[in-house]
């Protein structure tokens, strides 16, 4: 019990704890950083990571433990960063309301496409939720009622936004923010997959005909997981809207739901701390690697060399296929050397039927 | 009357594409059960690889026709032994570890379309086509460019010969056979995994068709251009049935042309709408697809 106790709710307090003193060190890291820790620019970036870190978590509760493979996560991003950000920019409600207002048709919407998602499993569920996020990307690109502003992007009103979250003095009260949505997602997503509902979660994941055996209902049960997943992500979806001072179409695209995929797997599907290692890892590359490929070293080689250097993304997707074929328990299966994690624990839920019989 | 005979030949022009990316993944999936995201970045493959070649290779050539002609088929040959070669040194490796095997095939695409934009630039790059291509042929009153006959021919070819080779040949048979019973294939002692490499350079080459005729619909070619017409085409899949040739063909003419009446008549962007809420009509009445009687994902 003691040790649940420290493992589970100290260990993350003191982490998350460290995490809030940063705006208050002034120390230039420079390798690492361009700035100072406590400037704005490199306190943006880390709060980018921390909401990452979060949002990858909140994919994870679907993925990881669930054993859903779904390819429309960012659909609910998107609900909750141009919901609110409509709300409050364009038809001039209240920040709070705003945020209800995303949040709830992010619940709504999840509990029916998720239920008629849910009909199929496996391959089908993820090619059905790519489906329904390109849906909502041709809706935000296409803009028929003039909400979304297409490839413009929709800027917030930032004369109706918290003060404390508006201006560059304020950046470090974006950090807290960033880090409040993580250690926010980091506490549910503990208590959720360690209640009832959560291991029968973790049960569907190994093997869902047991589950039915037992007599209980695993679509109910998926159902909720997806749903908490979701209503999470549109959470995250509102911090983003924040940090990023509005909504673009980045956020709409399949392409993000496979970057919190990467993120997901590079640091360890089904673990707590490699999900949100993962994100935050794969954030700060993504930014930082774009300074490497531009620096003087790379410059001097060679164009065939260095063109891929330049892309983040190459790099970053050939790590993450190194990490699937050698490490399919991600950065977070180093730490369980031997036993079955990761990747491998998800292989029964997205197997087709032929061979699962 | 012409607005509406100049929607239908185009949406079968672009039901074309659907159908040719749509065999090769369904095909794929029907066998082998793997969700190949890397289709995409085999679409790029046969796109740049003609459009490279165009103007590298047969710069020389001064018939227009011949020169795309023998680009168009080193694209293809370049999209056949790319796929066969991501099937033996990136999908074989993880044999019977299906999430992996997607995974990776997802990496491969994000890491693919990066390394295109690194190498060629983000902007899209015009396509050399012979001249008559674009112009038009009247029909019923409505001037139908021609790219739209050889889309619509070509893909009419590529079933024609697909279905020859899968009734007709004895790999063919294995292929069938497997798609319906894998286990029960390898049980007779058939080595099963000779037709994994076969269909993935099939679809890789039925993908760079699509890549070459994208090329021609849009008259230019990008990195991203794979990407958007493969989740068309994964709706198509699961529309027409996993593993089925027959029905990808039948969904992909009907999401296109629905894609393009909806389009027109209901406003841009509707028929992308529809064509999703079709899908899921199809998963709520038929979760297993027009035509995926035989395998179908999790019910």
């Amino acid at each position: 019990m003691t040790r649940r106790l420290v493992g589970d709710w100290l260990w993350p307090l003191l982490v998350f704890g460290a995490f809030a003193a940063v705006p208050a060190i002034h120390v230039s890291i420079p390798k690492l950083f361009d700035q100072p820790i406590d400037s704005p620019g490199t306190l943006a970036l880390l709060a980018a990571c921390l909401a990452y870190g979060g949002l990858a978590l909140t994919y994870d509760v679907q993925f990881g433990f669930t054993g859903l493979l779904s390819f429309g996560h960012t659909l609910y991003i998107a609900l909750g960063c141009y919901l609110s950000n409509i709300a409050i920019t364009d038809y001039h409600w209240q920040f709070w309301q705003g945020i209800l207002f995303a949040m709830g048709v992010a619940f709504v919407l999840a509990n029916v496409l998720g239920y008629v998602s849910l009909r199929v499993g496996g391959i089908a569920f993820a090619m059905v939720t790519l489906a329904f996020a390109q849906a909502g990307a041709v809706l935000a690109l296409k803009d028929p009622h003039h909400w979304t502003h297409g490839e413009e992007g929709l800027g917030a009103d930032y004369t109706r936004l918290p003060k404390a979250f508006v201006g560059i003095v304020n950046t470090k009260n974006l950090y807290w923010l960033a880090l409040a949505f993580l250690a926010f997602v980091f506490f549910v997503v503990r208590w959720a997959v360690d209640s009832s509902p959560g291991r029968i979660w973790q049960a569907i994941r190994e093997n869902e005909m047991r589950v039915e055996v037992l007599g209980l209902r695993p679509h109910l049960y998926k159902l909720q997981a997806f749903v908490l997943s979701s209503t999470l992500a549109a959470a995250g979806g509102i911090v983003y809207m924040l940090l990023f001072n509005g909504s673009t179409l980045a956020v709409t695209e399949p392409n993000f739901t496979l970057t919190l995929l990467l993120m997901v797997v590079i640091g360890g599907a089904g673990s707590r701390w490699g999900a949100v290692l993962g994100g935050i890892l794969y954030t700060y590359l993504n930014n930082r690697l774009i300074a490497v490929g531009s620096s003087s070293t790379v410059e001097g080689l060679p164009h065939a060399l260095r063109t891929p250097l330049e892309q983040p993304l190459f790099l970053l997707g050939v790590v993450f296929i190194l990490i699937v074929v050698f490490l399919p328990g991600g950065l977070a299966g180093l730490a369980v050397r031997g036993r079955v994690s990761g990747l491998r624990r998800i292989e029964a839920a997205v197997r087709p039927e032929a061979d699962a019989a | 009357m012409s607005t509406f005979v100049l929607l239908t030949l185009t949406g079968l022009g672009l039901g074309a594409m659907y159908f040719l990316i749509a065999s090769g993944l369904s095909l794929i999936y029907g066998l082998m059960g793997v969700l190949n995201f890397a289709h995409g970045a085999f679409i790029t493959v046969g796109a740049y690889g003609t459009w490279w070649t165009s103007i590298h290779v047969f710069e020389g050539v001064h018939s227009t026709l011949w020169r795309w002609l023998l680009s168009s088929l080193l694209g293809l040959v370049c999209g056949g032994v790319f796929a066969a070669l991501v099937e033996l040194i990136l999908i074989r490796p993880l044999y019977s570890r299906h999430i992996e095997q997607v995974l990776v095939t997802v990496g491969l695409q994000l890491a693919f379309v990066a390394l295109v934009t690194g190498i060629w630039g983000p902007d899209a790059k015009v396509f050399v086509v012979p001249p008559w291509l674009h112009e038009t042929t009247d029909v019923a009153g409505a001037h139908i460019p021609n790219d739209r006959w050889l889309e619509i021919g070509t893909a009419g070819v590529v079933l024609t010969l697909l279905q020859l080779f899968l009734r007709k040949t004895r790999y063919g048979l294995i292929i069938r056979a497997g798609v319906e019973n894998r286990a029960m294939v390898q049980a007779l002692g058939i080595d099963v995994r000779k037709a994994f490499t076969l269909v993935f350079a099939i679809g890789g080459i039925a993908a760079a068709v699509a890549g070459v005729l994208s090329g021609v619909y849009f008259n230019v070619v990008g990195p991203d251009q794979g990407t958007s017409l493969l989740i068309f085409a994964f709706i198509v899949v699961v529309i027409g049935g996993l593993g089925s040739i027959t029905g990808s063909a039948i969904a992909a003419v009907v999401v296109a042309l629905t894609q393009q009446y909806t389009n027109y008549y209901g406003g841009s962007g509707i028929g992308d709408i529809i064509v999703v809420l079709l899908l899921g009509v199809v998963l709520l009445v038929r979760p297993r697809g027009f035509a995926g009687a035989v395998v179908g994902a999790r019910a």
